[in-house]
């Protein structure tokens, strides 16, 4: 087999594994510092592309993106407000229904609003046709977009985390609940942040990606589906080790096409994750005794 | 919410009930089965917003051979299953006189036995020629044949000197029935499938597949599906540098997806009814006024596009609408007798001649073969010469 098409396949795994680990990003905020899985992440992702396009026909492209941010942002907030904020230590599985109803619910309004149509950003740079090539490799710019923007998203969010007293507060929180809030932290503020946060990277993913992917009212599901396993794959909460996750089964998935019908794809990828969950359940990157410690 | 507006629909029948039908004259109870939502929701949508905006309109009018007509439309969600359901329901529960849909071939070969156990009528708005391959007597199809849409791919391809290609679908039962014409029809016309890949109906990517083709080294391929992929891989293919001519099948005559995919779409060719280029038709063509009536009450009505799948709507009841006039009762079995006695009915999709060995009704020249020039449909020139 010819070097060209190695790195052609290879590309096609980085397109599909970016798409993947901004997706999973998402997951890892909420998780952060509720323990808990936001089903709902998906619709965030899908409201973000929907409302940025929606957007783009009245303002330019990044006021739009910005607008999309915002306004999904508002919607995690109310989200966590209406459904989460009054539950009485509610348990993780009460959670994660919740979380379902409401993705569910979202998706439906999304088709009253939206209709069932495909929509777009158009590209960031040059057109649906444009590659950047060397020699016989080609790439979609679009692709190099999103790889671009998942790097600073995972920077700052690390940066947030680690460095700055409202994320330390997030993570102190998701340690334990109660010696933060005895060391005055509101543990109900920081989780409607999480929220917010996680809606807004949902929505930022949802603009970068709409290029590639187009955007519809149930496309959330299947984004959600594969950003879910990554974020598993990576280790849960660990939003760098959801890139390289990510990047890895994109590559996986894309040189199995390589060698076996397409229809096979997502099984050789499943098969793969199932065995590295097998060896090691806490993910690629997972550390053992954090997750000892979380709700599941 | 649903159950609220049925509940409010049918507290508004009972108190109007009284009065106002007698004064309408009687009524026929038409169901509809369609993907409104799901997979093949560009389907059903403008499907179920045709027969809405039809139904009314004809009401206003009268209704169909004097009847005054009563829809219960229903949504499948694109799932066979759902579909099956609905439509015992629709025979058993709501004693409907006719069923138009579903949407897919999937669904309707599904409740093809139930239509016709139940002796109800039932219009498929699906492709697949096994909906009427072997023939049952209460079931039709308004939308033309896959088979015929591969011919005409490959008569095109033949005169373009065209005989390696790939096939590419998708894991649906619009994709498998493609697939399976495609692979049958090829070598009578000597064409041969060098690469035949079949990709999963939500998926975001296809860079890798069309690699798979460029490696190959085919001359054209076709894509068989409805779902947004059918966008995303002529994006992927022209992205990887495959400069080849693609080849589409009939599921592509929705312009969002040509909209979706912008300058990738150019110079994608595909077999589709004549509702796509109604406006460039000439004077002389016989379906040119269907087409632009329904074409203008569809886009003033919704202020969207019309597609080749609300059409099939409109004919589905365009035909029952004729049979029951012609049968001049509502006796199920003599207005299927008319349906299937039905010639030269001017429908969007092509001119229907029913016969009781052909429940399809159009034939090979109910498609025309169409590209993509600057964002729009446009007739394919090549196929100007031919008759």
């Amino acid at each position: 087999m010819s070097l060209d098409l190695f790195f052609q396949y290879l590309v096609a795994g980085i397109t599909y594994g970016t798409i993947y680990a901004i997706v999973a990003i998402g997951f890892n905020i909420i998780y952060n510092t509720t323990g808990i899985i936001n089903f709902a992440q998906g619709e965030f992702v899908m409201l973000g592309g929907m409302i940025g396009v929606t957007l783009h026909a009245l303002v330019p492209m990044p006021v739009a993106i910005a607008g999309a941010v915002v306004v999904t942002m508002l919607v995690g907030a109310l989200i966590e407000m209406l459904f989460i904020r009054w539950l009485r230590r509610p348990s993780v599985l009460r959670l994660i229904i919740i979380t379902i109803g409401l993705s569910i619910g979202i998706r439906e309004l999304a088709l009253l609003l939206w209709g069932e149509g495909v929509r777009a950003l158009p590209y960031f740079t040059g057109t649906a046709v444009t590659s950047l090539s060397i020699g016989d490799v080609h790439i979609s710019p679009q692709v190099l977009w999103v790889l671009g923007i998942s790097a600073v998203m995972v920077a700052a969010l690390n940066f947030f985390f680690a460095r700055t007293l409202l994320g330390r507060q997030m993570r102190a929180c998701a340690c334990n609940r109660e010696a933060a809030q005895l060391c005055g932290i509101s543990a109900k503020n920081m989780v409607t942040l999480s929220f917010v946060l996680s809606a807004g990277i949902g929505a930022l993913a949802g603009c970068v990606i709409s290029p590639i992917t187009y955007v519809q009212y149930d496309s959330g599901t299947s984004l959600a589906l594969k950003g879910f396993t990554v974020a598993i794959l990576g280790g849960l909460g660990n939003s760098m080790a959801a890139i390289a996750a990510g990047l890895l089964l994109g590559s996986l998935e894309s040189f199995s096409i390589w060698v076996m019908p397409a229809a096979y794809k997502d099984v050789i990828a499943i098969s793969i994750l199932l065995l590295i969950l097998f060896v090691r359940p806490t993910g690629l990157f997972g550390n053992a005794e954090a997750a000892r410690l979380k709700d599941y | 919410m649903k159950a609220l507006g049925i509940t409010a629909t049918f507290i508004f029948t009972t108190i109007l009930g009284a009065g106002a039908p007698q004064a309408k004259g009687p009524t026929i109870k038409i169901g509809a089965i369609f993907s409104t939502t799901g997979p093949a929701a560009n389907l059903g949508g403008p499907e179920a917003r045709t027969l809405e905006m039809l139904v009314q309109e004809a009401n206003q009018k009268g209704g169909i051979g004097g009847y005054q007509i009563d829809l219960v439309l229903k949504d499948s969600g694109s799932s066979p299953e759902k579909a099956i359901s609905l439509a015992k329901r629709l025979i058993e529960e709501d004693k409907v006189f006719a069923i138009i849909g579903p949407s897919t071939s999937g669904e309707t070969l599904k409740i093809k036995s139930i239509a016709e156990e139940g002796k109800t009528i039932l219009l498929s708005c699906a492709a697949a020629e096994a909906i009427v391959n072997p023939v049952a007597s209460f079931v039709f199809k308004v939308a033309p044949s896959d088979s015929h849409a591969a011919r005409r791919i490959f008569e095109q391809m033949k005169k373009m000197g065209i005989s390696k290609i790939g096939l590419l679908s998708s894991n649906t039962g619009f994709g498998k029935a493609g697939k399976e014409q495609v692979e049958k029809l090829a070598p009578g016309f000597g064409i041969q499938v060098v690469a035949n890949e079949v990709y999963d109906k939500d998926a975001t990517d296809l860079t890798a597949v069309v690699t798979k083709l460029k490696a190959a080294g085919v001359q054209a391929f076709i894509n068989w599906s409805i779902e947004p992929a059918q966008a995303i891989v002529i994006k992927n293919a022209r992205q990887v540098g495959l400069s080849i001519p693609i080849f589409q099948s009939h599921g592509f005559g929705n312009i969002q997806y040509a909209k979706a995919a912008g300058p990738a779409a150019e110079g994608v060719i595909f077999p589709a009814s004549r509702l796509l280029v109604a406006d460039t038709l000439p004077a002389d063509d016989k379906q040119r006024s269907v087409l632009l009536k329904y074409k203008q009450s569809y886009e003033s009505h919704y202020k969207e596009d019309a597609s080749t799948f609300g059409g099939h709507a409109h004919d589905a009841l365009l035909l029952l609408g004729k049979a029951v006039d012609k049968a001049g009762t509502l006796d199920k079995e003599k207005v299927r007798a008319a349906l299937e006695n039905l010639q030269g009915v001017v429908g969007t999709a092509g001119i229907f001649n029913f016969s009781a060995r052909d429940h399809g009704g159009l034939g090979m020249d109910a498609f025309e073969m169409q590209t993509v020039k600057n964002g729009k449909f446009v007739v394919f020139s090549d196929t100007a010469a031919k008759k």
